[in-house]
């Protein structure tokens, strides 16, 4: 047992002495998390709104205050033309224009129905499809409470997440997402790499020639990973909680035994590609093509599932990170118990268990 | 520990095969306790595949192979107990001290922990690096880092140490210097099995083999061999088997 510890501290110490590995343990889901939190984000604010109310009545002033005391709009100007939309576009200054036709109220009164049109700057596409959901929102809202009856003549399309995230908060789908990529990222990458080093290195042979069997070397690579992953999606939800106020509503004992069971599955997949790669370069490449792009595109973290092509669609369901940001979900944002995530976490299960037996299956090999 | 004819390594047909590629070709030698036993041949000609079998690092298609006692097949763990192993390519962590090196290997190896301080202070003492104990690796001297590392493939007493061309890329001088240290280990009762392709340092051994594709081609004292190749170094003895 001293023999293990021995060779555990060790890879502690490559590790600790190594700055370029500290920072992409603990450097990396720092500034993934603050850039991911701040910056990509879907949430919109200060958005400029010009107003062209060529009604001037009751309703439409009261909706335009609805409009900018939402916290996500300000004024640009409000137009008495038409040409003025296009001139305030042109200088940049607003982003949408909303439009409410003459006669708005009476219209409302009369035939139920009353109609504001939505002019927005499309150059930048995403933003401006936001702003306008957004805008779509605050008046659909607006409308229902003043009467139930009134129809309104667009379509609404409200994005299903909302219903967790009533604050809108893009943040919040940022966490379970990150944490699958980090995991994934120095569990399986690092241990990949540090094994393939000790493969270049010429230093394998070495060890395999002592007298330590060749699963203790394995599980003394790992250890030191388990622990700092481990480290790392405390480190994340911690960052969710203190900065972006992202709550943790079911139990976080079943979230870090989640966890456990993931960065377990990394781990393994970082043994497996150890197993080919004969150089760290070939095991990074490996580990960033193989992984980490799946990860991102293919998860659900960013792009829905359910808007891909069927054939990718397919694809997702051998992707552990997807599993993985259903259950993280579900236990963060919903409180639910492993009632109804004990599905996803067998998939996981079996995922870890085939990953771990091809991993010293091709270990084996690789010794004949 | 010797196998029933007082040899501590006894190989008998010998075969190792990659596909259809023939690496060992039917290898019957034996090694004698105590004794330096060269194992040369050219690049390529299968020594540090037949060398791997040995140390366990891999498996034989077929043959009876004992080391230090034990059979191949089925004690390669005890087999790994009693021997040490150096490798051509660097055997210590560049990102450690010589000292943490030294206490790595001891701890796998097994030694208890008094027993590694008293020896490590001996080792350190004897090599002259007592100073530099605590510097890492990668700022150290190759010389000394291939002196080191032989040392620490014998610090735990192995019977049999492996060496697979220990002093590649190394000076003359140092060469020497190794080659004294490898000496010495002998007169503490390690045999020494090492793979070389310098000629001159087979004049080292106690018994030379030579291995030309995958076959042992020749086998006697270096003085043995240069009388029955009429030949005035071992340098001329290879190059007459090479290209036969």
């Amino acid at each position: 047992m001293n023999r293990f510890f021995g060779f555990v501290k060790k890879e502690f110490q490559h590790i600790f002495r190594d700055k370029r590995t500290l920072l992409i343990l603990f450097g990396l889901p720092i500034v993934m998390i603050v850039l991911f939190g701040y910056v990509v984000t879907t949430e919109i604010s200060d958005v400029e709104v010009g107003i062209w109310d060529r009604s001037m009545d009751q309703t439409s002033i009261q909706a335009t205050q609805k409009i900018f005391s939402s916290g996500y709009f300000v004024p640009a100007g409000y137009l008495e033309r038409e040409e003025e939309i296009g001139e305030l576009f042109h200088s940049g200054n607003a982003k949408v224009v909303v439009v409410f036709e003459a006669g708005f109220e009476k219209n409302l009164k009369r035939d139920n129905r009353a109609s504001i049109r939505l002019i927005t700057d499309a150059s930048d596409a995403n933003s401006a499809q936001l702003a306008q959901t957004y805008l779509q929102g605050v008046l659909m809202s607006y409308f229902q409470s003043i009467n139930q009856d009134v129809r309104l003549p667009w379509t609404v399309n409200v994005e299903s997440r909302m219903y967790y995230n009533e604050e809108l908060k893009g943040v919040y789908m940022f966490v379970p997402g990150l944490m699958a990529l980090i995991l994934m990222l120095i569990s399986a990458l690092m241990t990949s790499v540090t094994i393939t080093r000790e493969k270049e290195f010429g230093t394998m042979e070495l060890l395999l020639a002592s007298p330590l069997k060749p699963r203790e070397i394995i599980l003394g690579k790992v250890t030191p990973y388990v622990f700092l992953s481990f480290v790392n999606a405390l480190t994340i939800i911690l960052l969710g909680f203190l900065v972006f106020k992202v709550p943790v509503v079911g139990s976080i004992w079943l979230l870090l035994l989640v966890c456990m069971l993931y960065i377990t599955l990394a781990l393994s997949l970082g043994v497996l590609i150890s197993t080919s790669a004969k150089t760290q370069q070939v095991a990074m490449f490996m580990s960033l093509l193989g992984l980490m792009l799946p990860t991102i595109l293919l998860s659900g973290f960013i792009f829905p599932i359910d808007n891909m092509p069927r054939i990718l669609q397919w694809l997702t369901h051998i992707m552990p990170p997807r599993w993985f940001i259903v259950i993280v979900k579900n236990i963060m944002l919903k409180g639910t118990g492993l009632a109804h995530i004990w599905k996803e976490s067998l998939i996981l299960l079996g995922m870890t268990l085939f990953f771990i037996l091809a991993a010293v299956k091709r270990f084996n090999i690789r010794l004949k | 520990m010797t196998g029933a004819n007082g040899h501590i390594i006894e190989v008998k047909d010998l075969v190792k095969k990659f596909g259809s590629f023939v690496a060992n070709d039917r290898l019957t030698f034996h090694v004698e306790k105590g004794e330096i036993f060269g194992f040369l041949g050219a690049n390529g000609a299968g020594k540090t595949t037949a060398m791997r079998i040995l140390c366990g690092l891999s498996y034989p298609s077929s043959g009876d192979i004992m080391v230090a006692g034990h059979d191949v097949y089925n004690e390669r763990e005890k087999i790994k107990r009693k021997i040490g192993y150096m490798s051509q390519k660097f055997s210590l962590y560049d990102d450690l001290s010589v000292s943490e090196n030294i206490r790595l290997y001891a701890g796998i190896y097994g030694l208890g922990r008094k027993q590694i301080a008293s020896r490590e202070d001996q080792l350190l003492e004897r090599l002259g690096l007592t100073n530099i104990r605590k510097r890492l690796i990668r700022e150290i001297p190759l010389g000394w880092k291939q002196k080191l590392a032989f040392s620490v493939a014998i610090f735990h007493k192995p019977a049999i140490v492996f060496l697979d061309e220990p002093t590649g890329g190394v000076d003359p001088i140092t060469r020497r210097q190794f080659w004294e240290m490898i000496h010495d280990a002998t007169l503490e009762g390690i045999t020494v099995f090492v793979t070389t392709h310098y000629m001159d340092e087979a004049e080292y051994c106690d018994r030379v083999s030579i291995m030309v594709e995958g076959r042992i081609e020749a086998l006697d004292t270096p003085a043995g061999l240069k009388q029955s190749y009429e030949s005035k170094n071992m340098n001329e003895v290879f190059l007459k088997l090479a290209r036969t």
